[in-house]
């Protein structure tokens, strides 16, 4: 290839690459923009909202997140949020941790079966067991409790999070664990002083995505509280925005607070976030 | 399907590897070793994730299975009527015809819509190298943001008054009319969806030999030319393996419906999600919803076999 040619080349890459840019920019604007707007709303007064819809504030008014934090009940629903968060994470990293190890580590008779059963499980629309697991909770009494709901999302979660914790035991040495149990560790401490400390990244990852998508649900819990008392951060903001709908400015900062650690989250921890929601792969 | 399928073959080379570690001991003594080593612990770690999700998936399923039998309004006794359901479901009860149409209109949205959006980015995406994982991180986002925030924020991009269709001068509400709802509200779960869906492509794209590339410029193709024969026939499986995993998901349709219409105007959006969520909680017709759920899972179960016969035919799904 002669000079020319090879620079001739690199000149095109260079325009390619500028076309590819701004037509990236234009899609940044498109996914960014509406929530800088939804921040932007947040901080100005419901009538600059009508007559400056787009632009910037031009004085901000930080009572609306104290107002939306009141009217909107939020110190009441974040906990319960929280609550059902942290109880279903726990349970789900506790129950599929032990579920994975022994896959991807025992191979028992069966297993096979197992990964079989999960993956057609984690296919089947909710839509053919939700309505009478809500005649079978309401049964039972567990509707309107922190336990009830936290009990269905780890089952929802099971498939998701038993695949991914399980491809990623695999992918440790296993000579740490056989020379532990040379040393005589029981199964329990090959578990808790070996696999975990290891494996905690993967746990990181499973455990960030799972409780992103609590934090998040919206159908189930729709469906099993009625009680507004228990209400997560979702169907209560449903229930805010359909009495407050027409204040723009005290919706969008209810809003704002409920991505804002969501957001922080994600920012600091994003690879992990993308890593896990697309090894996921059947979510939402 | 296909990355798990990958991984489950990873595992038995590995748990093999670990067999050889025999103790030696006295044989009877050893087999009862052995059978807690290999059987009962691994199922004792197995069981309670098991157990729990069969107690809330597989057996409401089953009893979803008995009730679409019945004439059965949620309280008391269910009264045994055979096929009846289904036969008022695709014979009489047009609001079901109706939503079953709405969800095909919904899937014919998601598997184009959505797809384009992420091919295009994602192959932008996979060309640059300054300041990729910005854009990664940016077109990602709003597929982290909880479904009432999105309809949130795309209410109000809508509103009449002074949202973005009084830019170009409309002043109807998209989400209060019959003909433009639907399409409204397709469009911001898209908004919120085809993010998720490039990082996919993007994964897929960074697989492909770069040796291709070089070829298809010594030859010198286009831009277009490269991407249809050298990138698309290099993600096809993640591709394909997403339509068919968004064509199930088309009919399970229900957060953004019902935050954002609930279904209205005058029942222009009622989808099967919204119908059987009416059916089943406030006309008090659970065992006609339990019926519904399950023709939603049967056509879950109809796309599932649809592509698995394809790709008896010789098609790379």
């Amino acid at each position: 290839m002669t000079v020319r040619r090879e620079f001739a080349l690199f000149r095109k890459q260079r325009e390619s690459n500028a076309f590819n840019h701004i037509f990236l920019s234009i899609l940044v604007v498109f996914s960014l923009g509406p929530v800088v707007l939804l921040g932007l709303n947040s901080i100005k007064s419901n009538s600059e909202i009508g007559l400056n819809p787009l632009g910037l504030p031009r004085q901000v008014h930080l009572e609306n997140f104290g107002n939306a934090w009141e009217k909107g009940e939020f110190s009441r629903t974040f906990k319960n949020s929280v609550i059902l968060v942290i109880g279903t994470v726990v349970a789900e990293l506790t129950l599929g941790g032990l579920a994975a190890y022994s896959l991807a580590r025992k191979n028992p008779p069966g297993a096979n079966f197992v990964m079989i059963y999960l993956l057609v499980a984690s296919t089947v629309p909710i839509w053919l067991y939700l309505v009478p697991l809500f005649f079978l909770w309401r049964q039972l009494g567990l509707l309107n409790t922190y336990h009830g709901l936290i009990l269905i999302y780890t089952a929802l979660n099971a498939p998701f999070s038993i695949f991914l914790l399980r491809s990623y035991l695999i992918g440790l040495p296993v000579e740490l664990e056989d020379a532990a149990r040379v040393d005589g560790a029981n199964e329990l401490q090959v578990l808790l002083r070996i696999i975990v400390p290891l494996a905690w990244p993967g746990f990181l990852t499973v455990g960030l995505v799972v409780g992103l998508g609590i934090w998040s649900e919206f159908q189930v819990a729709l469906i099993f509280i009625h009680k507004p008392d228990m209400f997560p951060v979702t169907t209560s903001y449903f229930k805010f925005t359909d009495r407050f709908g027409r204040d723009w400015a005290m919706t969008s900062a209810g809003a704002f607070m409920m991505i804002a650690p969501v957001l922080a989250l994600f920012l600091a921890l994003q690879r992990r976030f993308v890593e896990g929601l697309t090894q996921g792969g059947v979510k939402f | 399907m296909a990355w798990n399928a990958g991984a489950l073959s990873d595992s038995q080379s590995e748990t093999k590897a670990l067999k050889p570690l025999k103790p030696k001991r006295k044989r009877d003594n050893w087999s009862r070793y052995r059978l807690m080593r290999y059987l009962v612990v691994p199922w004792i770690f197995l069981l309670p994730i098991l157990g729990l999700h069969a107690f809330v998936v597989v057996f409401p399923a089953i009893q979803g299975v008995y009730y679409s039998f019945t004439d059965w309004s949620g309280i008391g006794e269910a009264e045994f009527i055979g096929l009846r359901n289904f036969e008022e479901m695709f014979f009489e009860d047009q609001s079901h015809i109706d939503a079953l149409l709405r969800n095909i209109q919904w899937m014919l949205f998601f598997i184009t819509v959505p797809f384009i959006f992420a091919l295009f980015g994602s192959s932008l995406l996979a060309k640059v190298k300054r300041g990729a994982m910005f854009y990664r991180t940016a077109l990602f986002m709003p597929f982290i943001l909880p479904s009432v925030v999105t309809a949130t924020i795309w209410r109000y991009l809508y509103n009449p008054r002074f949202g973005l269709p009084t830019l170009v001068g409309y002043d109807k509400a998209l989400l209060g009319q019959s003909d433009t709802a639907l399409w409204a509200i397709a469009f911001a779960d898209n908004w919120h969806f085809w993010g998720f869906l490039m990082v996919l492509f993007l994964t897929a794209m960074q697989g492909i030999d770069p040796v291709l590339y070089d070829a298809a410029k010594v030859d010198g193709a286009n831009r277009w030319q490269e991407f249809w024969h050298v990138t698309l026939p290099g993600i096809r499986p993640v591709v394909l393996f997403m339509m068919m995993m968004v064509m199930i998901w088309a009919f399970l349709v229900f957060d953004y419906i019902f935050i954002l219409t609930g279904g209205g105007p005058a029942g222009a959006t009622e989808v099967l999600g919204i119908d059987i969520y009416k059916n089943a909680f406030q006309r008090f017709e659970a065992g006609y919803a339990a019926a519904q759920g399950i023709t939603i899972c049967a056509f879950a179960g109809l796309i599932v076999s649809a592509f698995a016969y394809l790709r008896k035919r010789g098609w790379d799904i």
